[in-house]
């Protein structure tokens, strides 16, 4: 029997931890990737001559994130970094974000893909800036589920009293950030309390444990119904093959982004805005009866409509608006401020566009959380923008579809990409 | 070929999956003149598999290629050869030894490892050819500064990857821009890990060079690493000849990573099959790259230096 049969697949979960060092993040993914048996015996003897050298007494764990050299001759993390485990019966990845203010723009790039981010607190400080900065920034970028791990239990003799202060201060906050759903753990990452196991000290929480609450949580599109969209990324035409049965072959090959089709269905296709019938769906030319979110497969219609990437397949009863004109969610990336008078070309899943500023309706404090007037984008910020542009884009509210609400700015003389946009 | 077809959510192999060939067709699709690098390795073989389901029945629209350090394993260079024919699927090899000859490659020692100058010759190949994507079979588990790599990865024109300079890489929106001379390497598999390759292989049921399966040869111990001794070349002459005073016994083992022969060491397995290996992954107890790869401990940032000089 083969060994995929022999577990059940939980699918794969992509979540994002965020807090800076000292609320002991690097601490939490080491003891998961531990406590998951991911580190293997040379990494750990690895880290463990690397613990002596700097004179620590024990292994220190959060050496397993330990990342460039550059950031150890600097003292900083600069980056993403992502991180694998696996239970047996779910694969996660960790986005692992540094906690500085100055990398606002990293935060976001690694929540963009997670599905649940897990914000640190160190108990004996309690909700801070960074607290409300980074579960404001988890609910902009549509976070649906977060965990508030309240750690470093250890350092306040497992105190309830003190759990339950700061979960009260949290929840005080929350009811300003609007995400759905936020649960609470007390965790001491350091000695691997309600991590994976419940350990002794602290038989006054009855909620599951970390790896528990993991295991639980939703996969990405699994909670709502999503309407079909299909952003054509490359079309086959196999004419000159020696099988003359593919000379007529035309396969427009994407990746689902929302919703499932199955053949027979009417559809819709962008911007021509002809309509046709289903004929296959397949993958590497075998026939499959229906494709669902997050699929990449290869859809064939009945009628002939010329269809070239860019394009966008969705179906007749659910066209997207087209819109020449969007109000966003921006956050600039680049080191050169935003320049008003450019004009820019906006990636929106496989169309570009170029677009021009029109207008800054207010820039966020993300440490105050308030909404202020503001004439220019430095990196970092986030605001609320219009943009014009010159080709119609098919959109959706970026809180109802992720894959056609979001967006990147790249400038083209440098080609780099300078920030990204949630559709309002 | 196998995938799933109803359920509403994918398994994590068919995610990963769909992840990858949505990252090829976007190279297809952004880039003007793209190149699949294909080793006979594992990773690479896994490449393959998802570019048929890219784009079958379809041609690639890249061509594929290799880069030999002269020092491969012949069981691995004919499974490449072999395995392209099979798909019909057009095969560039460009071999560091040429660049040898050309002087552009110049060894310290004669048995220096060439692995690392590959990316010599590979940086001369993607002048020759005009290649502005190099599509790659790394993973972000193999290695800590491949985990801080973007999936599409910008170099300049010395091939030079920035770690502090990259570019923002959010949703699935990647910018594979690049002007005349600059360009990208983009990692289909960047998300996935040894097992998911090996999970992959198993249901794919996918072919493999016989050196990943156990079978005996002749090693010495090492510095605490096995190392294949007399390993024979195409040529016929032998490599990796024992030093003096050095014990060679024969030994049951297998290959996890495939590369340079000068620096990768199989591991004591009895794995003579897929299924076992996967059994062995998933209770192993020491990383494919410690341990088997003899040129990444030599300094603890030796990718990060190699990537930034253009290495893969």
């Amino acid at each position: 029997m083969s060994t995929n049969e022999n577990y059940e697949d939980h699918g794969l979960l992509r979540f994002l931890t965020c807090g800076s060092v000292d609320d002991g993040k690097s601490t939490l993914i080491g003891r998961l990737l531990f406590d998951t048996k991911t580190i293997l015996a040379d990494t750990l003897s690895a880290i463990a001559k690397t613990s002596e050298k700097r004179g620590l007494g024990a292994v220190d764990l959060s050496l397993l994130t330990d990342g460039l050299q550059a950031e150890r001759e600097q003292g900083i993390t600069i980056d993403v970094a992502y991180r694998y485990f696996s239970t047996g019966t779910r694969k996660y990845i960790i986005a692992d974000a540094p906690g500085h203010e100055q990398y606002t723009r990293n935060m976001v790039t690694a929540a963009s893909t997670a599905n649940l981010a897990i914000i640190l607190i160190d108990a004996r400080k309690g909700v801070l800036t960074q607290t409300r900065r980074h579960s404001k920034l988890a609910a902009l970028v549509g976070i649906p589920h977060l965990i508030v791990a309240i750690n470093k239990m250890d350092l306040v003799d497992y105190s309830q009293e003190t759990y339950e202060r700061i979960k009260g201060e949290y929840l005080e906050f929350a009811k300003k950030v609007g995400i759905d759903d936020i649960r609470f753990i007390p965790l001491s990452a350091l000695n691997g309390d309600m991590i994976v196991e419940r350990g002794e000290q602290l038989n006054w929480y009855n909620g599951p444990t970390l790896m528990e609450m993991l295991e639980a949580a939703p996969a990405a599109h699994t909670e709502h119904t999503e309407k079909f969209r299909f952003p054509v990324q490359y079309v086959c035409r196999p004419q000159d093959s020696a099988n003359p049965d593919l000379h007529d072959y035309r396969g427009f090959m994407g990746r689902v982004e929302a919703g499932s089709l199955k053949v027979g269905d009417a559809v819709t296709v962008l911007p021509s805005g002809l309509s046709s019938t289903v004929k296959a769906i397949q993958i590497g030319g075998v026939d499959i009866a229906e494709a669902v979110t997050e699929q990449s497969v290869t859809i064939l219609l009945k009628d002939e409509i010329d269809t070239s990437r860019g394009d966008m397949i969705v179906k007749s009863s659910e066209v997207p608006a087209a819109v020449k004109q969007i109000e966003a969610t921006v956050c600039w990336m680049a080191e050169q401020p935003m320049d008003r008078a450019r004009t820019y070309l906006i990636r929106h899943t496989t169309r570009d566009s170029k677009a021009k500023l029109a207008a800054i309706d207010h820039r966020l404090d993300v440490n105050t959380l308030e909404n202020l007037p503001a004439e220019k984008l430095a990196m970092n910020d986030i605001a609320q923008v219009t943009f014009k542009l010159a080709q119609p884009l098919f959109v959706d509210p970026y809180t109802e579809n992720r894959g056609t609400g979001a967006f990147i700015i790249i400038d083209e003389s440098n080609n780099n990409t300078v920030g990204a946009g949630m559709i309002l | 070929m196998n995938q799933r077809t109803t359920s509403s959510t994918l398994s994590h192999l068919d995610w990963l999956e769909a992840e990858a060939i949505h990252i090829m067709r976007e190279v297809a699709g952004q880039c003007s003149n793209p190149v699949l690098l294909f080793s006979g390795g594992k990773d690479s073989i896994c490449m393959l598999r998802i570019a048929e389901k890219a784009f079958r029945p379809g041609k690639f629209p890249f061509p594929l290629m290799h880069i030999d350090t002269g020092h491969n394993y012949q069981e691995v260079v004919a499974f490449r050869d072999k395995r392209a024919a099979e798909l019909g699927e057009r095969l560039i090899v460009r071999s560091v030894e040429d660049s040898m000859k050309r002087g552009t490659v110049v060894l310290k020692h004669e048995g220096e490892s060439r692995n690392k100058h590959q990316s010599v010759t590979l940086l001369e190949a993607i002048e020759e050819f005009g290649f502005d994507a190099c599509i790659g079979g790394a993973r972000r588990d193999e290695e800590k500064a491949r985990a801080k790599e973007r999936i599409f990865s910008f170099r300049d024109e010395f091939g030079q990857w920035d770690p502090k300079n990259q570019r923002p890489e959010l949703w699935s929106l990647y910018n594979a821009r690049s002007h005349k001379g600059e360009n990208i390497r983009a990692f289909p598999i960047s998300n996935w890990t040894e097992m998911d390759v090996w999970q992959y292989i198993e249901r794919e049921g996918l072919e493999l060079p016989s050196i990943y399966f156990a079978h005996t040869r002749p090693v010495v111990l090492r510095q605490g690493a096995i190392v294949p001794v007399n390993v024979p070349l195409a040529s016929g002459e032998l490599t990796n000849l024992p030093k003096a005073g050095e014990e060679i016994i024969d030994l049951q083992v297998r290959f996890r990573t495939v590369g340079d022969i000068s620096c990768t060491a199989p591991v004591e397995s009895d794995a003579d099959n897929v299924e076992k290996i996967v059994l062995e992954t998933a209770t192993t107890t020491i990383t494919e790259r410690g341990a088997t790869r003899l040129d990444d401990q030599t300094s603890e940032a030796s990718m990060e230096q190699r990537k930034k000089e253009g290495y893969f």
